[in-house]
């Protein structure tokens, strides 16, 4: 059963020549797979409708354009030239083969901390896929920081390599979703925000960050802006169907669900929820809400009777699996309100899985509302059934819109 | 506006007879859907009406005598404002420059022949031409019989007569019941019809019978039985309490 | 010169109901199917936004989601002895078109026939004899109910039907249809919450000695998780059912049911803006080899393929078999030939009472929400008496207060002016309606065939309906508007009209998408276009589906049993077909 399970694994990922392996390779191979799902290797190193680790879309950074490498073994353009060490170097201190130094929008950051057995199998798992002839210019950015060296700097500053540790005092299943989080699956580098260099700021893991114009929202126990309502099971099941009692995954985190976490395993998901339930919020206060009798609140409670309540009820309750509920929900009472301002103005199509497979999509109101009008029925919904966010304003939606429609 | 190239092909087909379609884009393919949902960001088909200010394709003398129509058909009261002040006319004269009043999308094929009233409209003229014609007729009428005035220069009541003589037809010319009835039928769209259409002035005719408009979600009001609606009506374009007022 | 794509084990004409069920279906057991459809792409955010979808002028007026007569109109006279002159505009019915079919822009009344519909002939000519049919053309369906109850259960939980059985296991049910046939199971959901015009009909029916109950209904009573694992929403009674697509995934369509399952599939592919020309036939006229399509750019396909479905909406099957040469032309001189034979409709007739000092609210609304008398529908009720078979079901089922279309006012009120003005303000609020949907007996004259002048774009001939209304059906409805009259004298209103179906079928005013025949389903190949399968008798790997199989048309709507004839051809194909390749019933 396993074997038929590996084969057709191997088939998905096209990997060529599977007769006569021993079985320890093939479960090696088959971890290192799995690694790989871990790890979402595909998201970006996979270009939508390409082949399979050819290299990937290119990533917007706020320096610039990041093109993902051909992780192929190809031996001109992807990683067959490559040494095991040259790839776990390249993983684990973002330094490649040659001593290129890569950037931090590959997580090396994250992957530091994976253990050198998962590294391993990883590399057996990328030696069997198909390789691929597709030459990569990985580094469009502009000068200066077109420089790889002054990644050097970089690391120096924000990066101190690391393998995991496990905390002795915590069980078992707390230290792997420990690990996942913090290693392959790293979730901070969306969710962490960052500081003026890119890198993690100190002492806000998981408290919501933006990347690509949108916000990834806080993901610790606090009780107002992250998970601290969600039980571990709303978590899991967020994870592995793409949606839960609450909310239903958008935008990147749908793609990650889709490619990454719905594949994962039973227990690995519920060691991440065990995890993330032990992750401490920000000490402070939630904040008052802005009282209903303001104009922006007045003039936003009728555009979302008018717009927004067929779907998500005059409540903001929403319905399971469908429309996400609003009322307390985290990525609402986020600081940043840039996903919600981009839903509203371009729409969105929420994740789809085999075991949710609706795949309900937000229309467009990009036609329809003025930049004013979203910010009024966003400070609305951020400030309503219990929910309390700084407003919106007109000017911040006028700049993502701008951005988005470049 | 966000971009709008991922929607205008569609459009196109929709409003469109398919031969056309095949003349004008030449690039066109047919989808093939495979794997996914399809959607795309900002994808969307709003309606597109013609902008007011000016009229496109009646002619100043048939603007007038339609808006003397038409304020005849939905006059001035108590009850509402007229349909003149309510845009009706303008709403008339875009629809005729769109694909309704050049029949775009019905069947326009010959041979024309005469029908029985259970088989239908069966002329080759489009609305356009007929209101052209019938415009056209009436003012004859009234300049022949009614001391050589325009429509739109006669006093309510007899414009009331002229209306009637076309409605029964009991004029000198062979299509006035038909052409009254399509006149009626568009005045009573304009009042009735979104005001993005240009007609339904801040939604008089909605206000004027108590439809609430384009409303999505009357949830919380289905088993309130017999008590009146409470909401103002709604547009596709908002309604006044969408605005803060302070700019 | 047509370009020949490689070979698909199936393909299906026309992404509709039908169409997606059987595509779900045969994916499923493994086939690659690839479903051509000639309307676009259609998608609830994209194309049914909520912000525009609820727009009376584009949708029902100027239909922009239905099929333009410019793409394919039709012919129509009421009899051989007229002239049959093209509809130029759509009226007294609306195909339509694109992904999900007329099934993105119904109503969502979700009914079984009676168990006695199946087998009409045989049923009538037991319990009145056979003179009482003498005019009409009734045959069986040959098919039972009881072989057809899993089939519209599976519909059913497909769709979320919200309603309340009346009859369970044979055991009859407080509150629900106490004349359906036997049902299994409960519907998936409870039904609606009542708006005010039926919940005073209902009062008013059950004051009559009737059986009210709440419609079925395929506009969702709550939320709900459907057997493919996708999720709907509660209709918000929006109002903007009939002529509209859903915005909030709360009204059952291919896209809130099956597509995003069906799309995920490797095995399935859909082509859209691409329209079917004809059938092909192998040299022997006894084997379908694929279809001709053309796309939007005039560009022409051949499409092999092991099985055509025709899934389009039931006239355009009809319409493909004639210009494809599957089944003998009917000839209603003769009586013979089966294709376009017992092209049936619907025998409607409405009531309205008028009040004063109500708030009616008629937008309040939903395509399905409402109640239903069945006390006269089908055979409930004795007919030895009376000098008609069949009955209607009579439904209080307020579906919008749209203004451009719905402005009740008592006759005799002038069209225009202050006088109007003033009727049109006061009976807004103030109008109770129902209506009668009366079933519609097949006879020799009615019947479907190619035109022999009027062409579409392509040159082929248009399709010709020669249809009036039968004496018979005049005669059922008018009584059931004696029993209408009856329920309306009940609620104490102003004043109380009730209209009267008359001989003279109009093509003008709307009056039912209900268009049944044409390649009615049958056990005997003399007169009937397809067995009890669906299958084609003289082509045997040509299934036709939907309700051009009815043998004659019921008092109710018919996307229930369309929909259940779909499983029930996608069992015969999976469970016989595939086993065996050939004819399922030898004639």
């Amino acid at each position: 059963m396993k074997k038929a399970a590996l084969l057709a694994g191997l088939a998905a990922a096209a990997i060529v020549g599977t007769n006569g392996f021993a079985s320890d390779l093939f479960d090696r191979i088959d971890a290192g797979r799995y690694n790989a799902v871990l790890a979402d290797c595909a998201a970006c190193h996979t270009r939508p409708g390409g082949k399979p680790f050819a290299g990937g879309a290119p990533l917007q950074t706020p320096f610039g354009a990041l093109v993902p490498a051909n992780i192929t073994p190809d031996p001109e353009t992807g990683i067959g030239s490559w040494s095991y060490a040259d790839f776990r170097n390249a993983l684990k201190t973002g330094i490649g083969k040659d001593g290129k130094r890569l950037y931090p929008a590959m997580p090396y950051p994250a992957y530091a901390t994976m253990a050198d057995a998962d590294v391993a199998d990883l590399w057996a798992y990328f030696q069997k896929v198909e390789p691929v002839s597709n030459r990569v210019v990985s580094n469009q950015l502009p000068f200066p920081f077109s420089i790889r060296a002054a990644m050097i700097g970089w690391n120096l500053l924000n990066f101190s390599p690391k393998e995991f540790q496990p905390d002795p005092a915590k069980p078992a299943e707390w230290n792997r979703g420990a690990y996942l989080v913090n290693g392959p699956a790293h979730c901070g580098t969306c969710h962490t925000p960052k500081n003026l260099t890119g890198a993690d700021k100190s002492g806000e893991f998981l408290r919501g960050g933006n990347l690509q114009n949108w916000y990834a929202p806080n993901l610790t126990s606090d009780p107002h802006k992250g998970l601290g309502n969600w039980s571990g099971d709303d978590i899991v099941a967020y994870l592995k169907t793409g949606s839960n009692r609450f909310d239903i995954a958008s935008g990147p985190m749908a793609e990650a669900i889709r490619h990454s976490t719905s594949l994962w395993n039973d227990a690995d998901l519920k060691a991440v929820a065990t995890y993330l339930k032990d992750v401490k919020g920000s000490d402070a206060a939630a904040p008052q809400p802005i009282a209903a009798t303001e104009p922006a609140m007045t003039a936003g409670k009728a555009i979302y009777l008018d717009r927004c309540s067929a779907c998500h009820v005059s409540t903001g309750t929403g319905e399971a699996s469908l429309f996400p509920t609003l009322a307390k929900a985290p990525v609402v009472n986020g600081t940043d309100p840039t996903s919600l301002i981009r839903v509203v103005l371009q729409g969105s199509q929420a994740a789809g899985t085999p075991a949710k497979p609706t795949t309900p999509a937000m229309p467009s109101f990009g036609w329809n509302l003025s930049d004013a009008d979203v910010a009024n029925v966003l400070t609305y919904v951020r400030n309503s059934w219990g929910n309390a966010a700084p407003p919106v304003t007109a000017g911040q939606v006028k700049d993502l819109r701008v951005a988005l429609t470049r | 506006m966000p971009p709008a190239t991922s929607f205008t092909r569609r459009r196109f087909l929709s409003s469109t007879g398919l031969l056309v379609l095949i003349a004008s884009v030449p690039g066109a393919r047919a989808a093939e859907h495979s794997g996914t949902l399809p959607w795309k960001p900002f994808a969307a088909l709003p309606p597109d009406p013609l902008p007011g200010g000016r009229w496109y394709v009646l002619t100043p003398d048939e603007a007038r005598t339609v808006e003397a129509i038409v304020d005849r058909l939905i006059p001035a009261d108590e009850l509402s404002i007229g349909g003149r002040e309510a845009g009706c006319a303008s709403f008339i004269d875009r629809q005729l420059a769109g694909s309704y009043g050049s029949s775009e999308r019905l069947y326009m094929q010959g041979p024309f022949t005469a029908g029985l009233p259970t088989q239908g409209y069966q002329g080759a003229e489009t609305p356009t031409g007929r209101y052209r014609d019938g415009l056209a007729a009436l003012n004859k009428h009234t300049r022949a019989t009614l001391g050589g005035k325009a429509f739109f220069e006669l006093a309510a009541a007899e414009q009331d007569q002229v209306l009637k003589d076309f409605e029964a037809g009991k004029v000198d010319y062979k299509p006035a019941a038909g052409f009254f009835n399509l006149v009626l039928q568009n005045t009573m769209e304009g009042f009735f019809a979104d005001p993005i259409y240009g007609g339904n002035k801040d939604m008089a005719g909605w206000k004027f019978i108590g439809f609430p408009g384009a409303r999505y979600d009357y949830r919380d009001y289905i088993t309130a039985h017999n008590k009146p609606f409470p909401l103002p009506p709604l547009s596709i374009a908002g309604r006044p309490e969408w605005k803060t007022g302070d700019k | 010169m047509a370009r020949k794509l490689p070979r698909k084990d199936v393909v299906i004409v026309g992404l509709g109901w039908t169409g997606s069920i059987l595509a779900h279906e045969l994916t499923d057991a493994g086939l690659d199917v690839v479903a051509i459809e000639r309307g676009p792409w259609r998608d609830t955010a994209t194309d049914f936004n909520v912000a525009y979808a609820p727009d009376e002028l584009r949708y029902a007026v100027r239909k922009d989601l239905f099929l333009q007569p410019a793409q394919e109109a039709m012919t129509m006279r009421n009899s051989t002895a007229q002239t049959a002159l093209p509809m130029r505009d759509y009226g007294s019915f609306l195909p339509g078109t694109g992904v999900g079919g007329a099934g993105t822009h119904w109503n969502g009344h979700t009914w079984r026939f009676f168990p006695s519909d199946f087998a009409l002939k045989t049923h009538l000519t037991g319990r009145y004899g056979e003179e009482r049919l003498s005019g009409l053309q009734i045959q069986d369906w040959g098919v039972s109910y009881d072989e057809l109850e899993s089939a519209f259960d599976r519909f059913e939980y497909l769709c979320g039907i919200s309603g309340k059985a009346g009859n369970l296991n044979g055991t009859i049910q407080q509150g629900g249809n106490p004349f359906e046939g036997p049902r299994k199971r409960e519907y998936p959901l409870p039904p609606m919450q009542m708006t005010y015009a039926p919940t005073l009909f209902a009062e008013a029916a059950r004051s009559r000695g009737l059986h009210p109950f709440p419609t079925p209904s395929a506009n969702l009573s709550g939320a709900y998780v459907n057997p493919l694992g996708i999720a709907m929403g509660q209709c918000t009674a929006c109002g903007f059912c009939e002529r509209f697509g859903c915005a909030n995934y709360s009204k059952a369509s291919a896209h809130t049911t099956i597509l995003p399952v069906l799309m995920r599939k490797s095995n399935f592919e859909a082509r859209t803006e691409c329209e079917v020309l004809k059938i092909k036939l192998a040299a022997d006229g006894k084997t379908a080899s694929g279809v001709t399509y053309t796309d939007v750019n005039g560009a022409t396909f051949e499409q092999p393929a092991d099985l055509v479905l025709l899934n389009a909406y039931s006239l355009f099957n009809v319409r493909l078999m004639l210009l494809s040469g599957i089944g003998k032309p009917y000839d209603p001189s003769s009586g013979e030939g089966v294709v376009g034979r017992n092209y049936c409709y619907q025998t409607n007739a409405s009531a309205q009472v008028f009040f004063e000092g109500r708030s009616m609210n008629p937008f309040i609304a939903a395509g399905a929400l409402g109640q239903t008398v069945d006390d006269y529908n089908g055979d409930s009720f004795d007919h030895g008496a009376l000098n008609f078979v069949g009955g209607a079901g009579i439904n209080c089922i307020p579906t919008n207060g749209r203004p451009i279309q719905y402005r009740p006012v008592p006759p005799g009120t002038p069209r225009w002016g202050s006088a109007w003005k003033k009727a049109t303000k006061q009976y807004y609020n103030n109008t109770l309606a129902f209506s009668s949907q009366g079933s519609s007996y097949a006879t020799r004259g009615n019947y479907l065939d190619l035109d022999p002048t009027y062409k579409d774009r392509f040159g082929r001939p248009l399709l010709r309906v020669t249809f009036d209304f039968p004496d018979n059906d005049i005669r059922m409805s008018n009584w059931v508007s004696d029993r209408m009259k009856e329920i309306a004298d009940a609620f104490g209103g102003k004043q109380v009209v009730v209209g009267r179906q008359q001989k003279g079928w109009s093509s003008v005013p709307y009056q039912s998408t209900h268009n049944t025949g044409g390649a009615i389903m049958g056990t005997d190949p003399k007169t009937s276009a397809v067995n009890r399968h669906l299958q084609s008798w003289d082509v045997p790997n040509v299934f036709v589906v939907g309700a051009c199989a009815f043998p004659q048309n019921a008092g109710k709507n018919p996307t229930g049993p369309v929909g259940a004839l779909a499983y029930w051809a996608a069992d015969s194909i999976r469970n016989h077909y595939l086993k065996n390749p050939g004819k399922l019933v030898e004639a």
